[in-house]
């Protein structure tokens, strides 16, 4: 393989700032969500990466644990927006600035 | 079975757990589970009792490790479980005697609504009791202690919709809140003295005496009589005991007559060794004790509540045990303890019976002729009475009237003149109750129903316990249990002083005679009119006992006066200069926080920009530093 | 050039380009199948660190399971309208992406120090994947890892419980009257009437 592990560490580096600013700039709790999952997906790059130069599985088990976490983690925040909407009618997170229902 | 004692608390606790989670689908069918609970644990400490039999006497005491516990540094607290004649004697009496109670409990909670949580307390409470009786140390000891006294709370505040059962449940729990801190300072005591709460170590280990001066033990000592007097209702904590009647009846004879107020008996036996480098605090132990039997015994003749009327007898015998162990009788205060659980248990249910019968009515002056509606009942209640009373051949026999032989013969005169006094008082309370609530005319409105056979089976075994186990469990310095409690407790040293044993025996029934005798002059059925208007013929008498010689009202008073302006005197303190100060800081912090909502403003996407900011700052800060 | 230095400079361009369209476009609709796209690029970066099982899970995963409940989401509750524009919040935008190049620098930063541009992973991964990667992966995961894999089933199963109750709606419950009162309304919507009731097609015609 003859691509330096570094290259794949700062796409990742990238793809997590994108995904940062995904979380940052836009107001829909849906982007919002997507951003996180791009940040979660470049930490997994990682994970893999480091796996690959180091010569061992345990990363690529630890990418594996992250995504059956990421899974479980969509589908209750889903949930939760789909209830916030319900309620508020919006997913725009700025309206949502008080914890009362 | 040894090995597997763990079980006796570990049964009845998980059968509380499902009590109490899932008791509301379980119905009328918890009652059953919560008695085959007990029934377990009576057979897990029969089955240790049997084994202990094929061991050498000196090889009879055995500590089971169940969990290590608290590990700090050096200091190690496992879970330990002590199996030694005097422990399972009293596992087997809380176990037994609580297994039957249980069993009563089915037919006499059948129209409550609550059976699982009722239940689910009781178990919770044997639970307790067997951790305090089977403990090996101090600390696990404290820990049943304080739970038996939480049970003791929840179930005589168990008709929490009573005013007067929550409010005797208070008073209960903080009066005995009183001796259980001076309980605790005396194990603080103990801890700075031994750095151990191991009985082992606390009380000396096979026949060793603990290492500890006089002084220091006398003020443990004291401490723990402090904490027995609270649990026990010994004088001056007694106060508790006649309110607790509130709760129901099974409560009060599994709680307050059979178990929990007997563990401060027990722990005044169990810390015997302690208790004799003293050279004072045995003398305060029968002081005590003979003042709790007097004085109970002739609360008890004012009471017209049956029920109250029962819980100062019952303070009157624990204080019969009290002056059995302080004058250094501990098999024989063991023995009244096994005997006095059959038959005040025995006495507590019948009248439960009573109650059962005839919708709560418990004042025997609108009792009376029973006999004949509830003839089961009138029979079992007079087998009680009989082992109480101290006829021969029955248990009372050969425990209270052995202990007032062997003061006699110690050369304790005193306590032998007292204590006469107090066992003619015992027979005369006793006669009394059984002969204006169960002979003579009615004077209830309709009829009332006898016990289920349900309710009747265990009050039968409980009657031939109270009847037999004086003959059968020979409850003599000499006889089975006392031998059997020997390597724990020692031999009684009979003395030979004053006269001979036998003259001291026909001395005892003629005294019990007297005072079954004074009570049928004054009660029998021809005297109905007088007896039933004494209160008003002579209300100064009458109250005096009726109200226990007015030592709530004085407790009352003292509160009133002494507490109350102190209270106050604290109070403007706590105004004008704490809150002065709380106020002042409280300010500063409003007008600071004034300041804040300037980041706090709900907006999630600044909260993310903050907390990336951050992140970006570690990150700086490392590479820096690299 | 080797293949995959090849494949690696088609797809991390693609990757960067889609994660950017993911953020500026205004249809939510776009943005999931931006990142649809984008999880595909990592998912062949994957392959290309010889990680052929996550390259799989990725993709049945991410790509599939994941993106399609956000886009049902999406079109469930109707918010693919896109956000209206504007920035409300002061100095939010410039903030977040003057941190976003700071992180991005500081990361390099990082890496630099770290292992270097030009180190490559040494070659002979096969050595550590005896029977191939899934079968590899399994022996690692139902061995050294075989309690953490139970708690994550857990986990998974109280998401899904979870999920349930967050997203039942509350519906009164109907009363025994109203339910019979109700009992016929479905039937007469089609014509139709309660059987018993007057007047009901269902009788037989005199």
């Amino acid at each position: 393989m003859r691509t330096p592990v570094a290259y794949f560490l700062l796409l990742s580096a990238i793809l997590f700032s994108l995904g940062t600013a995904s979380v940052l700039l836009r107001r829909n709790a849906l982007r919002i969500f997507m951003g996180v999952e791009l940040q979660l997906n470049a930490v997994n790059l990682t994970l893999v990466a480091f796996s690959r130069m180091h010569m061992e599985l345990d990363g690529q088990i630890l990418a594996f644990f992250s995504m059956v976490v990421a899974a479980a983690e969509v589908v209750v925040g889903l949930a939760i927006i789909v209830a916030v909407f319900r309620r508020t009618s919006t997913t725009d997170v700025d309206r949502a600035s008080v914890l009362r229902g | 079975m040894i090995d597997l004692i763990g079980l006796t608390i570990a049964v009845p606790l998980v059968a509380s757990g499902v009590n109490l989670l899932i008791g509301k689908r379980l119905g009328r069918r918890s009652g059953w589970i919560a008695t085959a609970a007990m029934a377990v644990s009576f057979i897990v400490a029969l089955g240790a009792l049997l084994q202990m039999f094929s061991l050498p006497a000196e090889e009879r005491t055995q500590v089971v490790t169940v969990a290590e516990w608290i590990r700090a540094g050096a200091a190690a607290v496992s879970l330990d479980l002590r199996v030694d004649p005097l422990s399972i004697t009293m596992a087997l009496v809380v176990t037994g005697v609580g297994s039957l109670i249980h069993l009563y409990a089915i037919g006499y909670m059948d129209h409550d609504e609550r059976p699982g949580r009722f239940f689910g307390y009781m178990n919770l409470f044997c639970a307790f009791m067997l951790a305090l009786v089977l403990a090996n140390d101090f600390l696990l000891l404290y820990l049943g202690w304080e739970g038996v006294g939480l049970c003791s709370y929840l179930l005589i505040g168990f008709w929490s919709d009573r005013p007067d059962a929550a409010r005797a449940a208070k008073k209960a729990f903080i009066t005995t809140r009183i001796g259980d801190v001076l309980l605790m300072l005396g194990l603080f005591v103990m801890w700075v003295h031994f750095g151990s709460f191991d009985f082992d170590v606390v009380l000396g280990h096979e026949g060793s005496l603990p290492e500890i001066a006089a002084g220091t033990a006398t003020a443990i000592s004291l401490l723990l009589l402090g904490g027995a007097v609270g649990k026990s209702a010994q004088l001056p904590l007694h106060v508790w005991l006649p309110d607790a009647m509130a709760g129901p009846t099974p409560v009060s004879a599994l709680i307050h007559a059979a178990t929990m107020v007997t563990a401060g008996v027990y722990l005044v036996v169990r810390a015997h060794a302690l208790f004799e480098i003293s050279d004072v605090a045995l003398a305060v132990v029968a002081v005590v004790g003979l003042a709790g039997a007097l004085y109970g015994g002739f609360s008890s003749l004012g009471q017209y509540d049956m029920k109250r009327a029962l819980a100062y007898s019952t303070m009157s015998q624990l204080g019969f045990m009290f002056l059995a162990a302080g004058l250094g009788f501990y098999p024989t205060a063991i023995a009244l303890l096994v005997a006095h659980a059959f038959y005040k248990a025995l006495l507590f249910l019948t009248s439960g019976n009573v109650m059962h019968g005839l919708h709560d009515e418990v004042d025997v002056r609108r009792l009376g002729g029973l006999r004949h509606d509830m003839p089961w009942t009138a029979a079992l209640f007079g087998a009680g009475a009989l082992a109480l009373s101290g006829l021969p051949p029955f248990s009372g026999f050969f425990t209270k009237d052995v202990i007032l032989d062997l003061a006699s013969r110690d050369g304790a005169t005193w306590a032998f003149v007292l204590g006469s006094l107090g066992a003619m008082v015992s027979a005369w309370y006793i006669a009394r109750l059984y002969f204006t609530a169960f002979i003579g005319e009615r004077r209830y409105e309709g009829s009332a129903h006898e016990a289920s056979a349900l309710m009747r089976t265990p009050l039968v075994v409980l009657a031939v316990g109270a009847l037999f186990a004086g003959i059968g469990l020979e409850l003599t310095p000499e006889g089975t249990l006392p031998m059997f409690l020997e390597p724990v407790l020692g031999h009684v040293v009979e003395g030979d002083a004053g006269p001979s044993t036998q003259v001291l025996m026909v001395l005892a029934v003629v005294v019990t005679l007297i005072g079954i005798g004074i009570a049928w002059r004054l009660y029998r059925p021809a005297n109905q009119e007088r007896w039933v208007s004494f209160p008003e013929r002579e209300p100064g008498m009458a109250g005096v006992l009726a109200h226990g010689f007015y030592i709530d009202g004085l407790y009352a008073w003292i509160v009133a006066n002494v507490g109350l302006r102190g209270a106050a005197a604290l109070a403007w303190f706590d105004r004008t200069v704490v809150d002065g100060a709380v106020n002042g800081v409280g300010t500063l912090a409003t007008r600071a926080s004034g300041l804040a909502p300037i980041w706090q403003s709900g907006k999630v996407r600044r909260y993310a920009l903050s907390f990336m900011a951050g992140g970006v700052a570690l990150l700086l800060y490392a590479a820096v530093k690299i | 050039m080797p293949l995959d230095n090849v494949v690696f400079w088609v797809f991390a361009p693609l990757s960067v380009a889609t994660a950017i369209g993911m953020i500026v476009v205004r249809n939510a609709v776009h943005a999931a199948l931006f990142l649809v796209v984008n999880f595909f690029t990592i998912a062949v970066m994957y392959l290309l660190l010889d990680a052929p099982f996550l390259f799989a899970v990725q993709i049945v995963v991410y790509a599939g399971a994941i993106m399609v409940l956000f886009l049902f989401v999406i079109m469930l509750l109707g918010v693919d309208r896109g956000d209206a524009p504007g920035e409300r919040l002061l100095g939010q935008r410039t903030t977040a992406v003057i941190l976003a190049v700071a992180i991005v620098a500081e990361l390099a930063t990082a890496i630099r120090a770290g292992i270097g541009f030009t180190t490559r992973a040494p070659g002979g991964f096969d050595a550590v994947n005896p029977g191939g990667n899934p079968s590899a992966l399994a022996d690692v995961l139902f061995r050294d890892y075989f309690f953490p894999f139970e708690v994550t089933s857990i986990l998974l199963i109280v998401a899904a419980v979870a999920a349930m109750v967050l997203a039942l709606r509350r519906s009164k419950s109907l009363s025994q009257r109203e339910i019979e009162t109700h009992a016929g309304d479905d039937l007469e919507a089609y014509g139709l009437a309660a059987p018993g009731a007057p007047g009901t097609v269902g009788e037989p015609s005199r």
